[in-house]
């Protein structure tokens, strides 16, 4: 992604399409990226289709305090490859032409509905394996899920708190082990 | 660097440094033997693992493509991954958990103990108990195994805390934080365990075990040892004589060549080792290298596994510390009444956050269910089931002729049915990780079925009768004297514990057994 100023002249062109997207005020995103828009390039897909597949993860792994861009990523993704193969963009190109009209745009029950009639298509797994795979692999999302990611350069937890749970009773030592591994 | 000839005759070629490969290699070369250890992966140094998420995994995984078949619901929920194995200097040390974990006596004597359960190939292992437990001792101090020698335990997390306390309340008595080869201080040229949560992504202060910086830098020392790497062995060739004479290999370049050997030993994780043998076929060995008794391959067995997740309401963090740091040891035994044969151990286990969403859930969650979830990613706790896979001789490795590695040769086919034992056994390790974590004060509890596994065992089993097995009771082929397994396809059955302790052990045994015909001249 990168910040929105060839949008125009993507649009002439026309060739492939784009997604735009604008961070909501106040989310922890901003602390991360240059701006609050942001625009993606597609390479293979149009903007319809880009914006069908964006729509589909947020409803595959709904988060509703999550921004759209790291949806974005995912689109970023397919798209990337779909980019690369034929078959990969068929699937996606038909897999959103069966989708109803209007999709995107739908109220989340419905796009549930649509996404439930295609649940054991090959288009459908793989949609959800790259939303899976790109929303949770993003380091934009850690800090919605409270996930602390790369530890060996903050020293692991070991003096940070990997043994700091107090709602349950302490572990016997003969089922544990002293923290800092003297001998017993 | 030592440098072995291609053309020396009296080399010991070990293909695969792993746990098998590697121990061997380093007990072979201390004693003054000379060895070649051909891996196919890269070498790399903890300064090299990632703690990306996923990035990991494209390191140190074997990528090349293999296929699947079979009833095993991992064909349907992995495609492209029917089983996770490594490709790498050090093999699955660098990936596995540490889980150091001993087969019981009466697991060696499978066929005994279980009776003549139906529709399975059970065998009683031609290795006594006493004599397994004497190299498991000697395993565990090179490997400094908490629990054992004096050692202490690795110290309880926030999400052994969970563990603990749902287990105790259903009234397990033996749960601890694990027999784990992982150092809980600074000992023996290896850090000490930081809690880092990184494990199977190989880990950055060396306080698991792996071949990797313990047995392969010390047998380099030896002045004995040559590692070759980004070699992939092709080939097995044999005389006149029907012995082993080398080993065809791919050097990095994609170059053939050829090490000639005294002694073959295959060490590749079972379904490469099956694959590799089946691949040296030639006209006195037409269905692949030591396979007359058409044993290679057959009895294949993974462990049968399954995640079991707990959602809780209060925040565990469970990525903080040692992965899988926790275990339950009350089902490891032999108890009909519960409705199936042998035994299984309920592990500790927590996933990143791509992981757990793609890989531990159930591959059908999305929507609303995987939305609640994951958003209490910080309030999970997790359960892996190992328990004794039932060997049967339609699962089996074979060669599938129409996928081609990037030499033109045959992938790996892994079939797999699974067998009513299992069913029965997950079922029932799914409902005591349940009431675990119902116990424990958890708001949803979570299934999800076999994955792929890194736990390959059995396809090339020792025997007593070359009639049902392709080694014997030291991994050597019944009908190739200087060729051995060395690896976990040697195992006779799986038993219920985590590998690579017994895969150790055996190649700590299988060194002293080759040193012996050595010295003998027998081989």
């Amino acid at each position: 992604m990168h910040s929105n100023t060839t949008l125009d002249r993507r649009e002439f062109l026309g060739a492939t399409g784009m997604l735009t997207g604008l961070l909501a005020a106040g989310s922890p995103l901003l602390s991360l990226v240059p701006g609050r828009a942001w625009a993606l390039d597609l390479k293979a897909l149009s903007s319809p289709e880009g914006a069908a597949l964006l729509a589909a993860a947020r409803t595959i792994a709904p988060h509703d305090q999550l921004d759209d861009a790291p949806y974005a990523l995912v689109v970023q993704a397919l798209d990337g490859s779909a980019a690369g193969d034929a078959a990969t963009l068929n699937l996606l190109r038909q897999g959103i032409a069966g989708l109803p009209a209007g999709f995107a745009s739908a109220p989340e029950a419905e796009r549930v509905a649509a996404l439930k009639t295609v649940e054991t298509t090959p288009f459908f797994k793989s949609v959800r394996a790259s939303t899976l795979m790109t929303l949770y692999a993003s380091p934009l999302v850690y800090a919605y899920f409270g996930y602390e990611g790369e530890a060996f350069s903050k020293g692991g937890y070991l003096l940070r708190g990997f043994n700091d749970l107090r709602w349950l009773p302490e572990v016997p030592m003969a089922d544990s082990g002293p923290v800092f591994g003297e001998r017993t | 660097m030592t440098s072995i000839a291609q053309d020396d005759s009296n080399a010991v070629v070990i293909i695969g440094s792993g746990a098998g490969g590697g121990t061997l290699a380093h007990e072979l070369t201390r004693r003054g033997i000379q060895v070649v250890l051909l891996e196919a992966g890269r070498r790399l140094s903890p300064a090299d693992f990632s703690q990306v998420p996923g990035e990991a995994f494209g390191q140190l995984t074997w990528l090349e493509p293999r296929t699947q078949s079979g009833t095993t619901t991992v064909v349907e929920d992995y495609p492209t991954l029917p089983s996770w194995t490594a490709k790498t200097v050090g093999g699955t040390t660098v990936h596995w958990t540490g889980a150091a974990l001993r087969a019981h006596a009466w697991e060696l004597r499978a066929r005994t103990t279980y009776g003549a359960l139906g529709d399975t190939s059970l065998i009683d292992w031609p290795v006594d108990f006493s004599e397994l437990l004497h190299y498991y001792q000697i395993a565990e101090q090179r490997m400094v195994v908490t629990r054992r020698n004096g050692n202490p335990g690795l110290p309880a997390s926030n999400h052994f805390k969970v563990f603990h306390y749902g287990a105790t309340r259903i009234g397990y008595k033996q749960v601890h934080t694990g027999f784990m080869a992982i150092n809980t201080r600074p000992t023996d040229g290896r850090g000490l365990c930081i809690q880092q949560g990184f494990c199977v992504q190989g880990c950055k202060t060396s306080a698991k075990w792996s071949t990797l910086y313990t047995e392969i830098p010390r047998a380099e020392a030896t002045g004995n040892l040559e590692l070759r790497t980004e070699c992939r062995a092709v080939r097995i060739e044999h005389g006149a004589d029907g012995r082993a004479t080398g080993v065809v290999y791919r050097d990095p370049t994609g170059a053939e060549q050829r090490q000639r050997a005294r002694i073959v030993c295959v060490a590749c994780n079972s379904v490469e080792t099956a694959r590799l043998l089946l691949l040296s076929e030639s006209a006195r060995f037409p269905h692949g290298l030591a396979n007359s008794s058409d044993q290679v391959g057959r009895h294949f067995c993974r462990h049968t596994g399954g995640f079991v997740w707990g959602v809780f309401d209060k925040p565990i963090e469970f990525w903080r510390g040692t992965t899988l740091a926790g275990i339950v040891l009350d089902e490891t035994r032999h108890d009909p009444k519960r409705g199936f044969a042998g035994g299984y151990h309920l592990e500790m286990a927590a996933l990143d956050l791509p992981s757990i969403a793609f890989s531990g859930l159930p591959q059908t969650l999305w929507g609303r269910e995987l939305g609640f979830v994951m958003d209490h990613y910080r309030s999970m706790a997790g359960i892996f089931i190992n328990g004794e896979d039932m060997t049967r001789a339609g699962n089996r490795i074979t060669l599938n002729p129409h996928v081609k590695d990037q030499f033109g040769l045959p992938v790996a086919n892994i079939h797999v049915d699974d067998h009513p034992n299992n069913d029965a056994m997950r079922r029932h390790a799914q409902a005591q990780g349940k009431a675990m974590f119902e116990a424990a004060g958890a708001i949803q509890v979570l299934m999800s079925r076999q994955t792929p596994a890194t736990h390959n065992m059995c396809a090339a089993r020792m025997s007593h009768d070359p009639a049902d097995g392709v080694v014997n009771g030291h991994g050597q082929a019944h009908d190739v004297r200087n060729l051995f397994v060395s690896d976990g396809s040697a195992m006779s059955t799986p038993s219920s514990a985590n590998p690579t302790l017994t895969i150790v052990a055996l190649a700590l045994r299988q060194a002293d057994y080759i040193e012996r015909q050595m010295s003998a001249r027998t081989i």
